[in-house]
């Protein structure tokens, strides 16, 4: 065999195109000629290619300079101390490993940390780290409530960085707090973006220029109010919700007139919370044509004579005429009124009794569910405190006995009208008397970091749970919710929980083994969030 | 190409420095022995294992009962001891160390001596007497004994000759496969079933080539890679024609061209001196997994030669490599070249207290530097697919096509077509945040793929500024 089977040598002038045509129909169909005049063979045309080649790759010149991308805004936050970043690394790539599957052992469950996270990085005050911005960004993209923080987190050059890559553009349609703020001090500048913006723009100006001036904000919106888009309305008179006042009522009483039916039942909803609005005065004079004291029996009670019609008035009012399937519709108009009624007017409707004495009177002809229910949802719309201690009633009640609601969602948002101190203490009574089965949705409001009171509750209801033999993951919400929320510091109180303890009777088998693995991750958990917090205190470098 | 190294030529003894797992068993004496060859993890019955040299090796290997046996094997003289009952040398527990060998496992420490019952053992092997009672003196029939360091150097040349006469078959084979091809067009090697690449390359392994393997399967891919396939298959298939007929001609060659055409096609070199002392900062560390073995490569520069050096450690699939220099340390060592390919390659000697962190950027280039470095390399290497360089100053910049690392004199240089879907592109981007930055990378035809990035000058004085990995 030989390597030169083609003696003639190719043309050295040949172009590549000519080279590459050749071999591509090969050199028995396409020969070069060589500079013999003879057909030059394969290997010539070999020969002559990598000669080619080498000569190329040996002579390449740099490309002319694609414009760089304008600079990304200083961040004049601190970097995060070096043990910090490891960390955030740590979660980051945690995240993006597949799951183990299975039981989930005793190793504490990372990617749950991540928001906990970030809101203490947040809270401190630090700039993120550049090199992990792409992770960061990425966890939010696949993650919708790491959006918020993690947009915060990465500020001005995680922004920036969105801007270049497709993947990320959700961050900038997002409006995060103090990342994507557009400046409201030029009133030109406000007036040009506004009339010329995009609607996400516009939204993120009203929000802006409402925080600053609730005033301008509307007067802007007027400006434009009749030629808006119906599903713009929406929105716009939507973002009057924060630093609602009475100088709102006369800009929300003219949309009540509004062509599109959600803009009309929002502004009714917001001047319903106006109590001293027009239109919460006329709701009071319906609804106290509907309920009143009634003196006939012996002690005093509440008589309900629900609307027979709803009328135009109560439907430009807001109430909604059709009820939902189910529902009788006087009982659902009755709802939508008493809703939207001042609850003070109850009090000097029954001759100056406080909360706590109504929701103890009687109801007459089995209306009580529904007043009740009804008076929750006023107690949440107007935010107060007094009624929705009322209509909760004494933790230790059952549920099903006790005033107002039965409902673990209404009460949670009742929940959510008291002050924090307050939710805590509540649901750390409620647990003590009622045990965990329930206490999922409650715990959901109270603030975290679980202190004190709440968190001994849920420790011994634990251990309760545990001795009464029943399977760690009945209870693995509030698992969960405690590795995540329970305060560090009782990581030393758990430990005497993670040895397997001896079975007692009746118990469901192997639970002992199942119960020591939950409380050894609660306790690495809550070890690894106490390292997390150290880790991210100011000087910890 | 790594698994299947065989012996350079020229310092070859034996039945070669390191077989390859492949070629073990057929050695083996029987069905039984072979089986045990294939028992994967034995890894773990081995302790006190070892190699030094090329060619010994020797570990104790746990039986479950007793104590463990004590296994050795000489390669170059192809002898074997073990304290097992077997009376068929090389015995199972003989493969296996064999075949650990071949793997180059962790278990085997390299060392500088043997341990004494194995140097004893050498002794009798190597001094033409089995003695007598030498503790595992069971040197078998298999033992050649021969008398003197002129007929064992006679035997490495012949054995050497063997191999370089197998790869020289293998090369015109493929010579003629390439002219084969290009006399009939290369538009039937778009043909998705075309199995000639698959075969060619397992000949290609026969011929004890693995560097021809490597890249004749690299040829495989190239029909399925996109637009302008045609002009990349025929530059492919001209450098690999350079390269064997670089090897049926190599007695022409210039020595180092001699050297880097060896080691191209698949001969194991090894590092020569004079070893080069300097504080070697680590520019890059990065696996690249296979399926049999994962590669660490570590790139170094030297802070006071100004030397760029390239160390390749290597581990069992799945497993980390020894080898581990984060990205900014500096250590105080020795690195002694390899022959050919521009003697990029280094091996790391002997270190010098403890590393350090250094947090500077190593002096930076022009892109036009980094194209003309590339260049250069390619007069002793015209097989290299990029060289190391550091690029001063550059700002990452989206173009129509991808990215493009824009200097100060506004020229670029495209970013390389794998970076651009791996996350490294998007971290340097962000460190950049648009200033100017020093980038590490390997600079080549197909563009620049960075590898660590120093973030730029902070004014505010605030923060490290740490390197970045980008792989």
């Amino acid at each position: 065999m030989s390597t030169t089977q083609t003696t003639a040598r190719a043309p050295m002038d040949a172009s590549w195109e000519d080279l590459v045509t050749s071999a591509l129909l090969g050199t028995d169909r396409r020969p070069l000629t060589a500079e013999s005049g003879d057909p030059a063979g394969p290997a010539a045309l070999l020969d002559l290619a990598a000669l080619h080649t080498v000569r190329r790759r040996a002579a390449l010149r740099p490309a002319i300079g694609a414009a760089p991308p304008a600079p990304a805004p200083a961040d004049p936050r601190p970097p995060l101390p070096a043990a910090a970043r490891r960390r955030l690394a740590q979660l980051l790539a945690d995240r993006s490993a597949p799951p183990g599957g299975g039981r989930r052992g005793t190793a504490p469950d990372l990617t749950e940390l991540i928001p906990q996270w970030l809101a203490s990085a947040e809270a401190h005050g630090y700039r993120a780290p550049a090199e992990l911005l792409p992770a960061l960004l990425d966890a939010a993209r696949a993650r919708t409530d790491l959006r918020t923080h993690v947009l915060a987190f990465a500020g001005p050059r995680g922004l920036w960085l969105a801007g270049l890559n497709p993947e990320w553009r959700f961050a900038l349609r997002a409006t995060a707090r103090g990342a994507h703020r557009p400046d409201t001090t030029d009133p030109e500048a406000v007036r040009r973006l506004w009339a010329d913006g995009l609607f996400a723009e516009r939204v993120a100006l009203l929000g802006a220029l409402r925080e600053r001036d609730p005033g301008a904000a509307r007067s802007l919106l007027a400006g434009t109010w009749s030629t808006e888009r119906a599903e713009d309305r929406l929105m716009f008179v939507d973002s009057l919700r924060a630093g609602l006042s009475d100088a709102d009522e006369a800009f929300l009483e003219a949309a009540l007139t509004d062509r599109s039916r959600n803009v009309r039942a929002t502004a009714a909803e917001l001047l319903s919370g106006l109590p001293g609005s027009a239109l919460a005065g006329r709701m009071a004079a319906r609804a106290t044509t509907c309920v009143n004291p009634d003196r006939t029996g012996d002690a005093l009670a509440i008589a309900v004579e629900a609307p027979h019609e709803c009328d135009t008035g109560m439907e430009r009012d807001g109430v909604v005429a059709v009820p939902p399937s189910g529902h009788g519709e006087r009982s659902w108009w009755l709802g939508q009124l008493v809703e939207a009624t001042p609850l003070g007017v109850w009090c000097e409707r029954f001759g100056g009794r406080g909360a706590r004495e109504l929701v103890a009177l009687p109801v007459a002809d089995g209306w009580g569910g529904d007043l009740h229910a009804a008076w929750c949802r006023a107690a949440v719309r107007q935010r107060d405190p007094e009624w929705a201690r009322a209509l909760l009633g004494t933790p230790s009640t059952p549920p099903a006995n006790g005033p107002g609601t039965a409902s673990l969602a209404q009460r949670s948002t009742l929940l959510s009208t008291l002050p924090p101190a307050e939710r805590s203490l509540w649901v750390a009574d409620f647990i003590a008397a009622h045990g965990l089965s329930e206490a999922f949705q409650l715990l959901g409001v109270c603030p975290v970091p679980w202190e004190g009171p709440l968190g001994r509750s849920v420790v011994d209801a634990l251990d309760i749970a545990r001795d009464a033999g029943s399977y760690p993951w009945s209870f693995s919400g509030v698992m969960g919710l405690a590795e995540r929320c329970l305060n560090p510091a009782e990581a030393g109180r758990l430990d005497v929980l993670t040895t397997t303890p001896a079975e007692p009777e009746g118990a469901s088998p192997g639970a002992g083994g199942y119960w020591s693995e939950a409380f050894q991750r609660l306790v690495s958990t809550l070890r690894l969030r106490a390292a997390m917090d150290a880790e991210l205190a100011p000087g910890a470098d | 190409m790594l698994l299947s190294q065989g012996e350079e030529p020229a310092r070859t003894a034996g039945h070669g420095a390191r077989r390859t797992v492949d070629e073990v068993p057929a050695t083996a004496s029987d069905e039984a022995s072979r089986d045990a060859v294939r028992v994967a993890g034995s890894e773990r019955l081995w302790s006190g294992a070892g190699t030094v040299g090329t060619g010994v090796v020797w570990g104790l290997r746990a039986t479950g009962e007793g104590p463990p046996h004590r296994t050795a094997a000489d390669l170059d003289e192809g002898a074997y001891t073990c304290g097992c009952a077997s009376s068929q040398p090389p015995c199972p527990h003989a493969l296996e160390l064999l075949a650990l060998h071949a793997g180059d496992r962790p278990v085997l420490r390299r060392s500088a001596e043997p341990p004494a019952w194995v140097a004893e053992w050498l002794t009798g092997v190597r001094g033409g007497i089995a003695a007598d009672g030498a503790p595992g003196a069971a040197a078998g029939p298999g033992a050649k004994v021969d008398d003197g360091a002129g007929d064992r150097a006679r035997a490495a040349r012949r054995r050497a000759d063997r191999r370089a006469g197998r790869i020289t078959g293998g090369a015109q084979d493929l010579e003629q496969r390439l002219t084969d091809l290009l006399r009939g067009g290369l538009a039937a090697a778009q043909d998705p079933g075309n199995p000639l690449w698959e075969e060619t390359a397992a000949r290609m392994v026969d011929a004890q080539a693995p560097g021809l393997a490597h890249r004749v399967r690299e040829l495989g891919e190239v029909p399925a890679s996109g637009a302008g396939w045609p002009a990349r298959m025929l530059e492919e298939c001209a450098l690999l024609h350079l390269l064997d007929t670089a090897w049926l001609g190599l007695g022409r060659l210039p020595a180092p061209l001699a050297a880097t055409v060896r080691t191209r096609v698949g001969l194991t070199a090894s590092a020569e001196g004079p070893a080069v002392r300097d504080h070697w900062l680590v520019l890059a560390q990065y696996d690249v997994p296979d399926a049999r073995i994962v590669t660490r490569r570590v790139w170094l520069h030297g802070r006071a030669s100004g030397r760029t050096a390239l160390l390749l450690s290597y581990g069992a699939a799945g497993r980390t490599p020894d080898l581990a220099l984060p990205v900014g340390s500096v250590i105080d060592a020795e690195v002694t070249p390899y022959p050919g390919g521009g003697r990029l390659r280094g091996e790391l000697g002997r270190r010098f207290g403890e590393p350090y962190a250094d947090p500077s950027p190593p002096p930076g280039g022009t892109t036009a530097d980094a194209l003309a470095a590339y260049g250069r390399a390619l007069r002793d290497d015209p097989w290299l697919d990029a060289w190391p360089a550091v690029l001063g100053e550059v700002v990452p910049a989206p173009a129509a096509e991808g990215w493009r690392l824009v200097g100060a004199d506004s020229t670029a240089l495209p970013v390389a077509g794998p970076a651009l879907s791996r996350p490294g592109l998007w971290k340097l981007v962000a460190l950049s945040g648009g200033l100017p930055l020093t980038v590490f990378g390997a600079c080549g035809h197909r563009g620049f793929e960075p590898l660590a990035a120093w973030p730029p000058g902070t004014s505010d004085g605030l923060g490290a500024r740490e390197p970045v990995a980008l792989l």
